[in-house]
């Protein structure tokens, strides 16, 4: 009898929870993502470095993954082939011949951890783990001279990197372009 | 081939008529437009008049076959435009055929593609949306879940931010040119729904938008877009989505750069700030001369194209050509399109080929006589908000060439003294 109540009351309390959840929702579509569901997917680092995972990688363990998972592609120092040259190109990016890297143009760290992470290496997208990640990540970091050689990275000594080029990013301006008298009917 | 002369409507008459039967003369569509295209052309006259085309006096192909149609053969070269020698093809672009093309709908097989990672195949039992962040309930659909909600159908176009760049070489076609757009109706849910169905907390600003792809494209899109036109997109020009526009989901943003418009959409993340993505701060943004980089540069400005006479066709015959091309903002409707045949000297006013729909391809026509004489044509747009498409010296003044990016320069097209029309500014 007693079980048989605290059933019922539960049975109320699961149909007013659906209620309200429906209250909410204007078409009560979809289901709850849950924490874990979100957890898996969620892998945004923000340009400060939050959400970035526990763990760390060094330099010299970072130069060991880039030759075996980078180099046929960035080139062997970070020079670029097939894909995007990764070093170098400091004080070029107002010149005719601008050289866009991680060192010259991105503005910030952490975003290097979520690149690689999410997209890299091409051909095995997300099949490094979180150390060999932020290895590779110092690695790039010390060809580019903004970290130390002996130098261990993780989630704190990330963000704390400032770039080189952070700076020198504005916010658009459009239209930029106007015609000086406006000859039409416009 | 016709020469200008022998095929002159105004004296054309018994001589005409004589060549036609002798069969020493092109097809007669290439005859009826004067242009020189790549249509098949008749070997003989054996189906032209007066005796019985061979495909009058057979029965054709049965009914239902093939079960999904596809273009004629004799349309075949019709497809998408992409170079052969791509150091690799899971980052590239293919393009739009834009000077084979009539009307302002891009067929689904020739959209334009730009890819980061590959195409790819996803089951869409499988798919799942996710969306979470600074909402009051994360929630998660299936396809089936986003197709019960209200649905939408819209016409819009999509350009890749990077169409043309500004450094030569520039493109011998009008799709080598500017063959990164294309433009198709769209069906889906408002991501207006969507957000409300989790409830938006306050401070949500961004929504950070995530493909399953193998590039996993990431980009921040500004609240109010989300909360005004965006799309979550299921159907294109009627059918589901092709592979290479996103199946089973994309994102579409009207009037934004192609890239944001986030392809094969697991996951929509609402934040404070955006997320600062690599696409969003090393890819694309538009480094100006002094160095400085302009970020967040999400609308294609106002564009057009003469996609007709364009650089590679060949004009026949001296007399009249319809110049047709295309205009499109995605800042709202095109208002204005103005076309001069005298190397700017003097415009005149296209007419626009109704319906003239806010961030879509709009088709503009100009009735043309050409006197046999080298001659410059060109476009240009002007939107409803009163901007006027520049000048590529005007945008190279402001931005310089070291930007990819948002070039909507007026193009012209030279014809030479020989009908052949070839890129002026190349």
């Amino acid at each position: 009898m007693r079980s048989h109540r605290i059933m019922l009351a539960s049975v109320a309390a699961i149909v007013l929870a659906g209620a309200a959840v429906r209250a909410q929702s204007p078409y009560g579509i979809g289901r709850p993502a849950t924490p874990a569901e979100i957890a898996g997917w969620n892998i945004d680092i923000g340009r400060d470095g939050s959400n970035l995972p526990p763990g760390s990688g060094s330099v010299s363990h970072g130069r060991e993954v880039y030759q075996q998972q980078c180099a046929s592609c960035h080139g062997t120092d970070g020079e670029g082939a097939v894909g995007d040259r990764l070093v170098g190109g400091q004080g070029t990016l107002a010149t005719a011949k601008p050289v866009r890297t991680v060192g010259s143009y991105w503005p910030y760290a952490p975003t290097l951890f979520d690149y690689i992470r999410r997209a890299m290496p091409q051909n095995a997208p997300q099949s490094l783990n979180d150390g060999d990640v932020y290895a590779v990540s110092a690695y790039i970091l010390n060809l580019n001279g903004l970290l130390p050689a002996d130098a261990i990275l993780d989630a704190k000594t990330l963000a704390e990197i400032k770039m080189p080029n952070r700076g020198m990013f504005v916010d658009d301006p459009r239209p930029d372009v106007h015609k000086p008298v406006c000859t039409m009917r416009c | 081939m016709a020469t200008p002369d022998d095929t002159n409507a105004a004296g054309a008459g018994p001589t005409r008529r004589h060549v036609l039967r002798s069969g020493a003369l092109v097809g007669g569509s290439v005859l009826a437009s004067g242009l020189a295209g790549t249509q098949a052309r008749a070997a003989t006259d054996e189906n032209l008049p007066p005796n019985v085309p061979e495909w009058t006096r057979t029965p054709g192909a049965p009914t239902g076959s093939p079960l999904y149609g596809t273009p004629s053969p004799f349309e075949t070269h019709v497809v998408k435009n992409i170079s052969t020698s791509l150091p690799q093809y899971l980052s590239a672009a293919s393009r739009t055929p834009l000077q084979d093309l009539d009307g302002i709908i891009t067929p689904n097989g020739l959209f334009y593609e730009r890819h980061h990672g590959g195409v790819p195949a996803i089951d869409p039992a499988q798919h799942r949306l996710m969306l979470h962040g600074l909402v009051e309930r994360p929630l998660i659909f299936t396809m089936d879940d986003l197709r019960r909600f209200p649905s939408e159908s819209r016409i819009h176009f999509l350009e890749c931010s990077g169409n043309p760049g500004y450094k030569k070489p520039y493109g011998k076609t009008a799709s080598d040119l500017v063959g990164l757009v294309s433009c198709a109706e769209w069906t889906g849910v408002s991501l207006k729904l969507v957000l409300q169905e989790a409830g938006l907390q306050p401070g949500a600003k961004w929504v950070v938008a995530e493909g399953a792809d193998a590039a996993v494209m990431t980009r921040s899109i500004p609240i109010e877009k989300c909360l005004d036109d965006a799309m979550l997109v299921y159907s294109q020009n009627g059918e589901r989505l092709r592979p290479q526009q996103g199946y089973p989901l994309r994102l579409l943003l009207p009037g934004f750069e192609g890239n944001m418009n986030v392809k094969w959409l697991r996951r929509l993340h609402v934040t404070a700030e955006p997320v600062y993505s690599r696409e969003e701060t090393s890819k694309y943004t538009d480094l100006m001369p002094d160095g400085t980089a302009r970020e967040f540069t999400f609308f294609m400005e106002t564009k057009s194209i003469i996609t007709r006479p364009s650089g590679g066709q060949r004009l026949t015959d001296q007399g009249f050509h319809e110049i047709s091309g295309l205009a499109w903002s995605g800042r709202g409707r095109i208002k204005r399109v103005e076309v001069s045949v005298d190397d700017g000297k003097s415009w005149q006013d296209a007419q626009l080929q109704d319906p003239v729909l806010t961030r879509a391809l709009t088709r503009f026509r100009f009735p043309w006589r050409w006197d046999g004489q080298p001659a410059l044509i060109q476009s240009r747009a002007v939107d409803e908000t009163g901007y006027v498409q520049p000048s590529l010296a005007e945008l190279l003044a402001v931005r310089g060439d070291n930007s990819g990016y948002h070039n909507n320069a007026i193009w012209p097209w030279r014809i030479d003294a020989d009908g052949e029309v070839s890129n002026a500014l190349a």
